[in-house]
């Protein structure tokens, strides 16, 4: 197998409160230390919750935000953020909003032709060829290529955000909350329209979101962040049924599923870290129950726990 | 365009600024066409001939130059400089203004530093050193003035920038290969250009009085070419003597700067989106009604504390009305939580709003059908009635919790307010509940989360806030309009739990919009099932989650992934749900659904009962009357 991605100790901090001239106020800890590999043709969910470092992860893999520390090797190469047409072949993004990833000003068709321009140097019999073929690959009719993008529903916007991103010829698709501002029925569709391409194409997904049901439906293997770090990597199937790590487990118990009781799985006065003044050890400690000194004092590193599963805590549930 | 067009003329002041100014603009242009006396030809004996006389009919200046030809000549020049200027500024001022708000960091903090002392300088004391420092003349007075001019173009250009560099289709375009040169100009400028526009329609007047300014001081056009400002400056001596020398061209510089500035205004709110949808039509305090004649109100329910009856809301807009709410019968009682679940645009926001008559009118109107509050009808009722029930006994949750906080005042003081809004205690009382209530929905901190402002908090966290107001004072429903949409679970199992409890405790009787069946299983006892403003299928969630009747509730629930069902193929609904403006005969699923028949398309589909406790609109549900 071979590797699509592969991510080391890969590191995002923000400086907060700039000044003119000299350091910053204070540094932000978005994303701790990564180290992580995406086999090709895998697709690699990645969850946690608003505000976890999801997003800025993703934006670093595919060089709108240059890491504070670390290194990203795509099919074997190192990632030159410098050359936004080298790295836009082989990775590329699919945006949350499908409406404001899309210019407003611009026909679908000079949204479309932009990266078959820009990145392979098309002449535009070509890309017109090239286009019809995504277009139809994505259920998308022709006639919608001049038209504005106010003129499309969620759902289709996406598709063109999808078929954009296709167009590029990148294998590798870095999926950010794909389909969470979609109706659930529109949902369905772009999912499955997901599920056909990459069969189609031979492509690896990294697929973001919070919403745990949707990633055990669509992924290989599940990522949990918490507070900027890696706390769970797991086969898709156990990581919610068999968590080791406490904080995967308050997740699983906290999504509302039918056929269980509602209960809040957490005392009302546990406190969410501070990313200003982060605690000393464990990021969790103060909403684990399973918390001891060890772990308010150091930073547990994430390890192999067996079965497939790692998990960074130092008491891990049996699973 | 033309739709700008017919904005702008409806605003009747701008429509006159705009034909004043088109005549000015035509006859400044006209003017070497037309037969007119040379300006510059000094002919002293006749000087100060009063206007109306033979061969000068604004009389002649202390030369005994013609005024009229003057002013017409004086005009253009003036109109010229300051287009030039207003271009030159907002040319120079956007490129600045983009280049900082697109690059940002250090480059911006510096442009911007630099730009904010230009400002911290009156207009004109700035554009008489520049014009000291390069010596009188028109020339020099324009680049002067457009000087003067470019750090507000620069810094409202910015902010536009600031925003749509942030935009995803920017990133978008970075990740197709785009150059930054190429970003600049192909995804951010025709975004900004409009802005871009409108400050210069804004400004133009301002910049034709500033070079006339300059040319009154003599810093500006030089003789004998005449501007207004020059012109002005030379009749300066003979104001009380000769006051039509004065006059005449004074008169015309008030004409353009008040036509350019009435055109300017008019241009700005016509292309202000707001304006469009007609949100600055100050809304009524409650939805209008519209019932038809002879409408009688339905016997009330005695247990439930709040009942829907066939409650109809529509919009006009334009032609179309849109059947948002098309006739929903609903009814909570105390203690008890009803979710209503449906996709977007479904009319469940409509129907919730309509309750407390909180549909924006115009365009809404409830057109039929009574919403009962413990027995009374509020359709029609006084809005007295209707004030001193919201937000009292009647309190609304929403999605979006920036809509119930003022951005101006502390989370405490609103609080404080809404608790002694309908209560007399003293305020240290009123903080210390605020405080409470604050606990009670677990900001953490809450005591000194109390002095946080509304930005200061995040969204989570302002959503807690949100129903912290809800439950100020106690009320006895609380509607929720998805709440907890923009959660995360961990966030979402607490809130639900919260008002979970308050039923329990408190007897709350809870309307719970969602789109979510897992919260439905959850926290809800019944379930109402909306699709394109009507309720599809109705019962306790038991039977529904567990058998569903109605094709469309079956597909729905079958389409959502749920947690432990493992790696799968989603069982898609094809096409989209129906826009209300249009809705076909009978079943409005019918053309999604696989089991539709000609029947499916006939009259009217009634919400009919099976079994004891659901009901049902279709002529095949999915499990008969025995079964269920
Ligand atoms: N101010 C308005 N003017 C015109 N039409 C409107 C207005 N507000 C709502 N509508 C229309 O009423 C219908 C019902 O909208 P509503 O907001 O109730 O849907 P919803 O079920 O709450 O959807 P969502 O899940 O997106 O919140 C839609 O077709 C919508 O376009
Ligand atoms: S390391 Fe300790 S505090 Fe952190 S999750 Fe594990 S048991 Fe809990
Ligand atoms: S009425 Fe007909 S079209 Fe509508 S849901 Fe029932 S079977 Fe389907
Ligand atoms: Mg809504």
């Amino acid at each position: 197998m071979s590797l699509a991605l592969k991510l080391t100790g890969l590191t995002k901090d923000f400086p907060v409160g700039k000044r003119l001239l000299g350091p910053p106020r204070a540094v932000v800890h978005a994303v701790q230390p990564v180290t992580l590999d995406v086999e090709t043709g895998e697709t690699l969910g990645i969850v946690g919750e608003s505000g976890c470092g999801k997003s800025t992860l993703a934006r670093m893999l595919v060089g709108l935000l240059p890491p504070t520390e670390g290194a990203i090797e795509i099919e074997g190469e190192a990632l030159n953020a410098a050359n936004p047409a080298e790295f836009g072949k082989k990775i590329q993004y699919v945006f949350q909003d499908p409406l404001s990833s899309l210019n407003p000003r611009k026909t679908i068709r000079q949204i479309m032709d932009a990266p078959l321009k820009n990145l392979h140097g098309m002449a535009a019999p070509a890309r017109r060829k090239r286009i019809a073929q995504i277009f139809a690959a994505v259920n998308l009719r022709e006639e919608f290529l001049d038209r504005y993008p106010h003129e499309f529903s969620g759902g289709q916007a996406q598709r063109i955000g999808i078929a954009r991103a296709l167009a590029a010829e990148a294998r590798i698709l870095i999926l950010d909350e794909p389909v969470s501002a979609l109706d659930v029925s529109v949902q369905a569709q772009v999912l499955n329209l997901l599920a056909d391409l990459k069969t189609e194409f031979g492509l690896t997904y990294l697929f973001i979101t919070h919403d745990l049901a949707v990633v055990e439906a669509v992924s290989d293997r599940i990522a949990v962040l918490y507070f900027g770090a890696l706390v769970e990597l797991g086969p898709a199937e156990r990581i919610f049924n068999a968590p080791r790590h406490p904080y995967t487990k308050l997740l699983a118990d906290s999504a509302p599923v039918v056929g269980r009781d509602l209960s809040a799985p957490e005392g009302k006065e546990t406190e969410l870290p501070d990313p200003l003044n982060p605690p000393p050890g464990c990021s969790f400690a103060a909403r684990c129950p399973r918390a001891t000194e060890r772990c308010r004092a150091e930073v547990p590193v994430l390890e192999d726990k067996g079965s497939g599963v790692a998990a960074a805590c130092f008491h891990p549930l049996e699973g | 365009m033309s739709a700008f067009l017919k904005l702008l003329a409806r605003n009747q002041l701008a429509l006159a600024g705009l034909i004043v100014m088109g005549i000015v603009v035509v006859l400044a242009l006209l003017t070497p066409l037309l037969p007119l006396a040379d300006p510059d030809v000094t002919n002293t004996p006749a000087r100060f001939t009063p206007p109306f006389s033979e061969g000068a009919w604004l009389g002649t200046d202390h030369l005994g130059r013609d005024l009229l030809s003057r002013l017409m000549w004086g005009t253009r020049l003036s109109l010229a400089v300051g287009f030039a200027a207003a271009t030159i500024a907002a040319t120079l001022g956007a490129a600045i203004g983009i280049i900082s708000g697109f690059y940002g960091g250090r480059v911006d903090n510096i442009i911007m530093r630099f730009v904010d002392v230009l400002m911290a300088f009156p207009y004109i004391l700035l554009a008489l050193a520049i014009v000291a420092a390069l010596g009188p003349g028109l020339m020099n007075a324009l680049i002067a003035v457009a000087a003067v001019n470019i750090p507000f173009f620069a810094r409202n250009i910015r902010g536009i920038t600031v925003g749509i560099a942030h935009k995803e289709f920017v990133d978008a375009a970075r990740l197709a290969g785009l150059s930054d040169a190429k970003i600049i100009l192909t995804e951010i400028l025709p975004n900004v250009l409009p802005v871009i526009v409108i400050a210069m329609s804004t400004t133009v007047g301002w910049m034709i009085l500033e070079t006339a300014g300059l040319s009154f001081l003599g810093l500006g056009s030089q003789p004998p070419q005449a501007d207004l400002g020059s012109m002005l400056g030379e009749a300066r001596n003979a104001l009380i003597t000769n006051p039509h020398t004065s006059i005449v061209p004074g008169v015309m510089i008030l004409i353009i700067v008040m036509a350019i500035n009435l055109l300017g205004d008019g241009v700005r709110d016509a292309l202000d989106p707001r304006l469009k949808s007609g949100a600055l039509n100050r809304p009524l305090p409650a939805t209008l009604v519209a019932r038809p004649a002879g409408y009688t109100a339905p016997a009330p329910d005695g247990e439930a504390v709040l009942q829907l009856a066939g409650l109809e809301t529509q919009f006009h807009v334009g032609r179309r009305t849109y059947r948002a709410v098309g006739g929903v019968d609903l009814q909570i009682s105390p203690g008890e939580c009803v979710g209503l679940i449906g996709e977007s645009g479904s009319g469940k926001s409509v129907t919730a709003l309509s309750i407390m008559g909180l549909v924006a009118s115009p365009p809404g109107k409830i057109t039929g059908g009574s919403v009962f509050y413990k027995g009374q009808d509020l359709v029609g009722a006084p809005y007295e009635r209707l004030r001193s029930l919201r937000g009292r006994r009647v309190a609304y949750i929403f999605q979006d919790p920036l809509a119930t906080l003022h951005p101006l005042y502390t989370v405490g003081d609103q609080l404080i307010e809404a608790v002694r809004c309908h209560r007399n205690v003293p305020k240290s009382e009123a903080r210390a509940h605020a405080i409470e209530l604050l606990r009670a929905v677990r900001i953490p901190n809450a005591a000194d989360r109390v002095d946080s402002y509304p930005h200061e908090l995040s969204g989570g966290m302002r959503q807690r806030v949100g129903i912290a107001m809800a439950l100020a004072n106690d009320p006895e429903v609380i509607i929720a309009d998805e709440p907890t949409t923009a959660l995360d679970v961990t966030v979402q199992a607490q809130i639900l739990t919260l008002l979970d409890d308050l039923r329990r405790d408190r007897g709350l009787a809870i309307l719970f919009i969602t789109h979510d069946f897992g919260v439905v299983a959850q926290l809800c006892d019944r379930v109402a099932v909306m699709y394109a403003g009507r309720i599809v299928e109705d019962g306790t969630v038991d039977d529904i989650l567990a058998a569903p009747a109605h094709p469309y509730t079956k597909r729905l629930m079958a389409c959502v992934p749920e947690l432990g069902g493992g790696r799968r193929r989603l069982e898609a609904i094809p096409g989209l749900p129906p826009v209300v403006d249009n809705l076909p005969d009978g079943c409005a699923f019918a053309d999604r659904c696989d089991k539709a028949r000609d029947a499916c398309r006939q009259g009217t589909i009634p919400l009919d009962p099976l079994g004891a406790t659901r009901r049902v609109r279709c002529i095949d549900p999915e499990l008969q009357e025995a079964s269920a």
